[in-house]
């Protein structure tokens, strides 16, 4: 993984701006002893290390605009940074940059129930916003698996998911409001407590840059009523073809569950063994399908997904009859990364997005790598999005095992692209997918992207080396060649 | 007389850009022209036509997915999707009739440069929430693709929100593609009759924050009310809330009686089923009932749904008697319709925002489009850094700036 090479000078200049940075934190707020800095060396894709040049930890937005204002003059790179779980290496230090981690930012300022929104700061966990309005009945719906321990401005900046994101959408469709402070220090206000923001959707925008157009300071999320009830059914299938089958059935009836996850039969035993949580054994795929709302309503679609599912051939059907049941049926899926983390020394985790009909197709071909590869590999799914998340079992003490794991994520992910999907569902690109880029976008995509990357940092400054193969200079992508001359197809239609 | 230009391929599309980029011409760009007198009037070079660009290229009603190109006709899509017992969960409205047109020739093109989101936008998101992928020409004649056809996709910035609501000034959009839902099995409409703004927003609010998930939430003051098309409606001789909840059958007999246990306490209620009910949210979409004097000036408000009272208190106390209004989205948009004034009355309708949210105006004549801010004016921080992200796609200035009141 190459990043961009580290700056001699701005290393050089270290004293310097750990001086100035005092200036503006107080001195704890400023970590640059090594065994300190080492806790930031690397976010949850951990094959990938480095140590920060310099940590700050700002606490209010005052601090962390003259932080960038400072980084500005200075001509030094900036990294963001909230609790650290990515899982594409979006908060990876660089040797010549500061990371600026915003776990001060740890307050909820406004839970606003007449507006159904809450307004928090950005180092708050996803977890705990829900946990400050459970009490009235209500809850924030994105749910992304790290929800203890991420923060919402890490979940805006990466446009994160959950299972429940099928039904209740993604991050960026329950944000109403931010606040971010642009490199050079300028603080800017997007949205508010209403809908659809004034101006250019700027807030679409910020949601899933990963930390290369702003800092976010601030944010405002809407929050929904928790529904009267939710279910589970748990179905066993003998192919995937049939379990693809059932949840075309499924959304063919008109029915969005508020999740649907497949696991395959690896993933099904290295969950079982790990979790304990009874799922049948001799299936190829295993659907969980949750439904909520009304007590009426699922009664009424548990009886029809029932259907559907023995239609598709299920050789296992299981309907949760209390709310414990509901709950072992989504532990096994909840372990399933530690479960394979305990029968492999290290996995490799992938992200891929599939129109949901090819995945017989994907799975087929992702079992023929596996062989090729020699490296195991178990597929947890969230289906319903057609979201796949194979996971590629590896020993990163076998010499070139990584090397080979990361071969074989690149030519699933090349596959998901080819069948019409994309390279990252949630995770985001980072630096992880970053040079798989030109795989779906072609060079006046991505200079467009960067264009627009020009228009909040101009040198670059903020999370370089993220998100993009190559860096182009600003003022080469603003170059403009334009040739005078004739209004082209004369036969053209005119009035 | 400006000079129309109508491509019927998107190479020829780029040509034209190319050749406008050239000549340093700007173009107004156009799909079915029904929106034509919404935003600053402004005179372009050249008209680009995109209304030849149509027909659905992909639509794969298993995976509620649907691509087509940019001049395709609204009610084209609505009615192949309808085939597939599908819809376009946002519900977008027809704005033919706000400027005096016939229904029926907006494009999905105009639809998502407006970002425009009906009543069900409180509870299945906005036009820009279904927005996935995207292929356009740039205002550098080059064809940019962003997004794609799956809904989870994180890669990359998310260019689909930057064009939906751009008015067209970023790019030529030609090609669209859209996540689709299944249409409800039943809708039902619960209607309080005599509640004043206070408590009808409250009811409303009240409706949005319960387990019962409504996807409709409005409320039509009584001279509003009374120029509705549904007989229950007009009849009411008094203000109307409505509340509409749609799903399975059961569960929507189910959430109605339970809305109506908690809300209809000590109120007139009725109810609307299937055909009444689509007429209703029809007319609360297109705002109807607020349309028939084609010489008052058109506002769209969106505010904190906890202000809609206040603010229209306000509004009625600057503004005086002549003030019309009615709330959708549980009090989160205020539609105003104001007698002609010079001004379109904009300094009291933006200060009566002192809550917090936006104000737009919708139609007035083209001179007081011209002297009036149509569009919400932008702190100025804000507005340099929206000046660099379109001069980050359209360079020179090509595309629909005068719309919007910009400079190049």
């Amino acid at each position: 993984m190459q990043m961009p090479p580290p700056e001699a000078a701005t290393i050089a200049r270290r004293p310097r701006l750990v001086e100035r940075l005092r200036g503006i934190l107080p001195e704890d707020a400023v970590i640059v002893a090594e065994d300190a800095l080492r806790a930031y060396e690397c976010d949850g894709l951990s094959a990938y290390r480095q140590l920060p040049l310099i940590v700050v930890l700002p606490e209010t937005t005052e601090e962390v605009s003259a932080i960038l204002r400072l980084c500005q003059a200075e001509g030094v790179k900036i990294v963001p940074r909230g609790a650290g779980t990515s899982l594409s290496g979006g908060a990876l230090p660089l040797a010549d940059g500061i990371t600026l981690g915003l776990g001060k930012f740890n307050r909820i300022l406004d839970i606003d129930f007449a507006n159904r929104c809450v307004v928090a700061q950005p180092g708050v966990t996803n977890l705990a916003i829900t946990q400050a309005v459970a009490h009235a009945g209500f809850y924030y719906a994105p749910d992304p698996s790290s929800q203890i321990a991420c923060t919402i401005g890490g979940n805006v900046a990466e446009n994160s998911g959950g299972v429940h994101c099928l039904k209740y959408g993604l991050t960026t469709n329950n944000l109403l409001g931010l606040e971010l402070v642009l490199m050079g220090g300028e603080v800017v206000r997007l949205g508010g407590k209403h809908l659809d923001a004034e101006g250019l959707d700027l807030l679409g925008l910020m949601t899933g840059s990963e930390g290369l157009l702003g800092v976010i300071t601030e944010v405002t999320v809407r929050i929904l009523r928790r529904p009267e009830t939710a279910r589970a059914v748990l179905a066993g299938f003998a192919s995937s073809e049939a379990a693809g089958d059932c949840v075309a059935r499924i959304i063919g009836a008109g029915i969005i569950p508020a999740g649907m996850e497949m696991m395959d039969r690896f993933a099904i035993h290295a969950a079982d063994d790990f979790a304990h949580c009874g799922y049948p054994r001799d299936v190829e795929a295993l659907l969980i399908i949750e439904l909520d709302g009304p007590e009426v309503e699922v009664e009424h679609l548990l009886d029809r997904v029932r259907e559907l599912a023995q239609a598709a051939g299920a050789t296992v059907l299981r309907l949760s009859r209390d709310e414990a049941e509901r709950v072992a049926f989504w532990e096994g899926r909840k372990a399933a990364f530690p479960a394979v983390g305990r029968i492999s020394p290290d996995y490799y985790c992938m992200d891929g997005t599939i129109p949901r009909g090819r995945l017989p197709q994907v799975l087929t071909a992702i079992g023929e790598m596996s062989s090729r590869y020699g490296l195991r590999c178990a597929n947890v799914f969230h289906a319903g999005d057609g979201n796949l998340h194979p996971l590629i079992l590896y020993d990163a003490n076998v010499p070139g095992e990584l090397a080979l794991a990361e071969e074989f994520g690149a030519e699933i992910l090349k596959l998901c692209v080819a069948v019409g999907g994309v390279l990252t569902g949630e995770h985001g690109v980072g630096v992880e997918k970053r040079d798989l880029m030109g795989v779906m976008f072609n060079d006046d995509d991505l200079k467009q992207q960067q264009r627009v990357k020009c228009a909040f940092d101009p040198d670059h400054r903020l999370n370089p080396g993220k998100v993009f193969p190559v860096l182009h200079r600003c003022a080469e992508l603003g170059r403009l060649h334009v040739q005078r001359g004739r209004l082209p197809f004369p036969d053209l239609p005119r009035f | 007389m400006t000079a129309t230009v109508k491509p019927g391929a998107v190479a020829e599309v780029r040509d034209v850009v190319a050749w406008a980029a050239g000549e340093q011409k700007p173009l107004e760009i156009v799909g079915g022209g029904s929106k034509r007198d919404f935003g600053q009037p402004f005179q372009a070079a050249y008209r680009l036509d995109l209304s030849g660009l149509a027909g659905v290229t992909l639509y794969e009603p298993a995976e509620m997915v649907l691509t087509a190109l940019a001049g395709t006709r609204l009610t084209e899509i609505e009615a192949l999707l309808a085939e597939h017992g599908q819809e376009l969960p946002f519900e977008p409205g027809d704005w033919g009739p706000i400027y005096g047109l016939t229904r029926g020739a907006s494009t999905l093109g105009g639809v998502i440069a407006c970002n425009l989101s009906g009543p069900r936008r409180v509870k299945a998101g906005a036009a820009r929430d279904h927005f996935i992928g995207l292929a356009g020409i740039s205002g550098r004649a080059e064809v940019i693709k962003s997004g794609g056809r799956v809904v989870k996709n994180v890669t990359g910035y998310d260019l689909c929100k930057l064009l939906a609501g751009s008015h067209g000034q970023l790019m030529a959009l030609t090609e669209i593609t859209l996540k689709v839902g299944p249409r409800a099995e039943k809708a039902r409409t619960l209607l309080l009759f005599g509640l004043d703004e206070v408590r009808g927003s409250q009811a409303l609010r009240s409706a949005a924050g319960s387990p019962c998930e409504p996807s409709g939430l409005a409320h039509l003051p009584a001279a509003v009310a009374a120029r509705s098309r549904v007989d229950l409606v007009v009849e009411a001789g008094t203000s109307v809330t409505a509340i509409r909840v749609e799903g399975p059958g059961p569960s929507v007999d189910y959430r109605l009686a339970r809305l109506k246990e908690t809300l209809a306490v000590g109120v007139r209620c009725e109810e609307l089923h299937s055909m009444r009910s689509r007429k209703l949210w029809a007319e609360v979409r297109d705002v109807a009932p607020l349309l028939p004097d084609a010489g008052r000036q058109l506002w769209r408000l969106s505010v904190p749904p906890a202000s809609a009272a206040e603010v229209a208190a306000n509004l009625r106390q600057d503004l005086g008697e002549g003030v019309e209004l009615l709330f959708d989205w549980a009090g989160g948009l205020i539609w105003l319709a104001l007698p002609a004034l010079a001004d379109a009355g904009q300094a009291h309708v933006r200060a009566a925002l002192a809550g917090g949210g936006h104000a737009t105006l919708v139609r007035a004549d083209v001179e007081t489009r011209g002297r009036v801010a149509v569009f919400p004016p932008l702190a100025p921080g804000l507005a340099a850094l929206e000046h660099r992200v379109r001069a980050a796609f359209d360079p020179l200035g090509l595309f629909n700036l005068g719309r919007l009141g910009l400079a190049a």
